[in-house]
C-alpha cells in the first residue's frame, strides 16, 4: 500500500467515525432522559446509608445512651460533646447531649464505636438550613422513639453491672461473680 | 422634507424590530441551547424557571443585570470595559446588510425589507467580523489575567487564520451572482439555493464561520478546561452577558448569512419571506448545537492545520474549478 492510499483509508475512518459520533447523538435525541428529578423523584435510600445523626430507644422506651463518651472520643470532627449522669437505679444517662450537625461530616465512627446501639446515623439527608446555629442539635432533638436498625438489642440486659435490671450476675450470658474468698485451692 | 423624516422613522422602526428580534432570539437560542443540548445527552436542560423552563432567558437577564460588576484592579480600564461592547456591537450591526424579504409597498412607497443595501454588503461583514477579533484581544489583555490574555492570544490568531478561508470560500458566490450585495446575492438565487452548484464552498464557509464564532469544536479562546473561560474570565454581571450576547447574536448571523449564501435566503415557497429566513436561520443554528454536542474540542495545532493547510488551499482550488465552469458555460 502506497502512503498516499493509506492516508486515503485514514482519513475515510476519521469521516465515518465523525459520522457515528452525529449518529450516536442523534439517537440520544428520542431516548428517555435518565435524569432524576430530584424533590419530585426522591430514589429510596439504602438503610445503612449516612446521614442525620439519632438517639435510639431500648425495647421497653429507655435511652440507650450511657454517655460513655465514646462517640465524642472517636469523632474526628469533635462534634458530639455530652455530660454524663447517673440515675439512683445505677443506670447511666447523658444529662445533655450535644450534636453539631455545621461539623459532622457523616462518617458514622460514632455509630461503630457505639458499645449500646444508641447513636445510629439515618439515610435522612435533607437538612440545609439558612441559619448554621440551628444545626446544632440537643439531646431532645435526637432522640426517637423506636430502636432503630438494632431494635431488640437492651444493654443493660447484657451489661456487667448492677441495676433494676438485676444485681451483677443476673444478666444474659453471665454467671454469677466468683468469691474470692470461697475460691482458695 | 416629509419623505426625508418618513425615511428617518422607517429607518428606526427596522432598527428597533430587527434589534428586538435579534436580541429576543438570543435568549430563547440560548435556551433552546441548553434544551437540545440536554436532550442529546440524555439529560432535561432547564426545567425549574416556567414551563418546560421557558422562562430561563428572563431569570438569567435579571441575574446578569444585578450582578455585580467587578473590575480587577489591575486591568486596563477603559478597554476593560470598551471590549464586550466591540463584540456585542460587531455582531449586531452584521445583521445590517442581511436582505430578510422583497421591497414592500406601503402608501406608494417602496420599502426595501433590509436596513441598509450595501453595494460592498460582503466586505462590510468581513470587516465587522474582523473588527470582533479586537474585543476578543482587548478584552483578554486588558483583563491582565494570564487566562485571558491566552484566550484572547488563541481567539486573536484563530479569528485571523479563519477569516482567510471565510472569504475565500464566499469568492465563488459573489463570482456567480456577480455582486457584492447581499441583496443581490439573494435575488440571484431566486432559481435555485448556490448550496447545490458550490456545496464545497458551503462546507468551507460553514467551519470557519463556525470558527469565527468560536463554537464548539473551534472554542478554543475560551477552552473552559485549559483557560477558565478564556478571554472573559475576569468579566461578569452583564459586561459577561454583552460576550454572551455576542455569541449568540453571532449564531444567528451565521444562520443569516450562510441562509443568505448558500440556501437561498428568503426565497422559498408557501411561506412568506420572513419566516423562510428564520427557519433557515434556526436550523443552521440547530445543527450547529447537535455539532456542539458532538464533537470534542479541536488541539491548537489540529485548529491551525485545517485552517491553513486544508480549508484556505480546497477553498483556493474551488474559485479556480468555480472560474473555469463559468468561462467554460459563458
Amino acid at each position: 500500500m502506497t502512503e498516499i492510499q493509506q492516508k486515503n483509508i485514514s482519513i475515510l475512518t476519521a469521516i465515518t467515525a465523525i459520522g457515528q459520533g452525529f449518529a450516536t447523538t442523534f439517537k440520544h435525541l428520542f431516548r428517555k432522559p435518565i435524569t432524576e428529578q430530584y424533590p419530585e423523584e426522591k430514589r429510596e435510600l439504602p438503610a445503612r446509608s449516612r446521614a442525620r445523626i439519632v438517639l435510639t430507644r431500648d425495647p421497653d422506651g429507655r435511652e440507650r445512651c450511657v454517655a460513655c463518651y465514646l462517640c465524642s472520643a472517636v469523632c474526628p470532627v469533635s462534634c458530639i460533646s455530652m455530660q454524663s449522669a447517673e440515675k439512683p437505679d445505677g443506670r447511666r444517662y447523658a444529662a445533655w447531649f450535644r450534636i453539631n450537625f455545621g461539623r459532622c461530616i457523616y462518617c458514622g465512627l460514632c455509630e461503630e464505636a457505639c458499645p449500646t446501639s444508641a447513636i445510629q446515623l439515618t439515610p435522612d439527608f435533607e437538612n440545609c438550613r439558612r441559619d448554621i446555629l440551628t444545626l446544632v442539635y440537643e439531646k431532645e432533638d435526637l432522640q426517637v422513639d423506636h430502636g432503630g436498625k438494632d431494635a431488640a438489642y437492651n444493654f443493660y440486659e447484657y451489661a456487667g453491672v448492677a441495676t433494676d435490671e438485676g444485681p451483677k450476675g443476673s444478666h444474659e450470658k453471665e454467671s454469677p461473680p466468683v468469691n474470692v474468698r470461697s475460691n482458695m485451692p | 422634507m416629509t419623505l426625508w423624516i418618513s425615511g428617518y422613522i422607517l429607518l428606526l422602526v427596522k432598527f428597533g424590530l430587527v434589534l428586538g428580534c435579534l436580541l429576543f432570539l438570543a435568549a430563547y437560542l440560548v435556551w433552546a441551547e441548553r434544551k437540545l443540548l440536554a436532550r442529546l445527552q440524555i439529560r432535561y436542560g432547564p426545567n425549574r424557571a416556567g414551563k418546560f423552563g421557558l422562562l430561563q432567558p428572563i431569570a438569567d437577564a435579571v441575574k446578569m443585570i444585578t450582578k455585580e460588576d467587578i473590575i480587577p484592579a489591575e486591568a486596563d480600564q477603559s478597554i476593560f470595559l470598551l471590549a464586550p461592547t466591540v463584540v456585542a456591537a460587531t455582531a449586531l450591526l452584521m445583521f445590517a446588510v442581511v436582505p430578510f424579504g422583497e421591497s414592500l409597498a406601503i402608501m406608494g412607497q417602496r420599502i426595501p425589507l433590509v436596513i441598509t443595501d450595501l453595494n460592498v454588503g460582503l466586505l462590510f461583514i468581513f470587516a465587522l467580523s474582523s473588527l470582533g477579533v479586537y474585543g476578543v484581544a482587548l478584552g483578554g489583555w486588558a483583563s491582565n489575567s494570564k487566562y485571558s490574555l491566552l484566550g484572547g492570544i488563541r481567539g486573536a490568531a484563530q479569528m485571523i487564520s479563519y477569516e482567510l478561508a471565510l472569504g475565500l470560500s464566499l469568492v465563488p458566490v459573489v463570482m456567480l451572482a456577480g455582486s457584492f450585495s447581499l441583496v443581490d446575492i439573494v435575488n440571484a438565487q431566486s432559481g435555485y439555493p448556490y448550496i447545490l452548484v458550490q456545496p464545497v464552498s458551503f462546507a468551507v464557509f460553514f467551519i470557519s464561520a463556525m470558527a469565527e464564532s468560536k463554537r464548539i469544536p473551534f472554542d478554543l479562546p475560551e477552552a473552559e478546561n485549559e483557560l477558565g473561560a478564556g478571554y472573559h474570565t475576569e468579566y461578569s454581571g452583564m459586561r459577561f452577558g454583552l460576550f454572551f450576547i455576542g455569541e449568540y447574536v453571532h449564531i444567528q448571523v451565521l444562520g443569516a448569512l450562510t441562509a443568505v449564501f448558500f440556501l437561498g435566503g428568503w426565497h422559498g415557497p408557501f411561506l412568506p419571506p420572513f419566516v423562510w429566513l428564520l427557519v433557515k436561520m434556526i436550523f443552521i443554528a440547530l445543527v450547529m448545537i447537535w455539532i456542539r454536542g458532538t464533537l470534542p474540542r479541536l488541539r491548537y495545532d489540529q485548529l491551525m492545520a485545517l485552517g491553513w493547510k486544508v480549508l484556505v488551499p480546497v477553498s483556493l482550488v474551488n474559485i479556480i474549478v468555480t472560474g473555469a465552469v463559468i468561462l467554460m458555460v459563458g
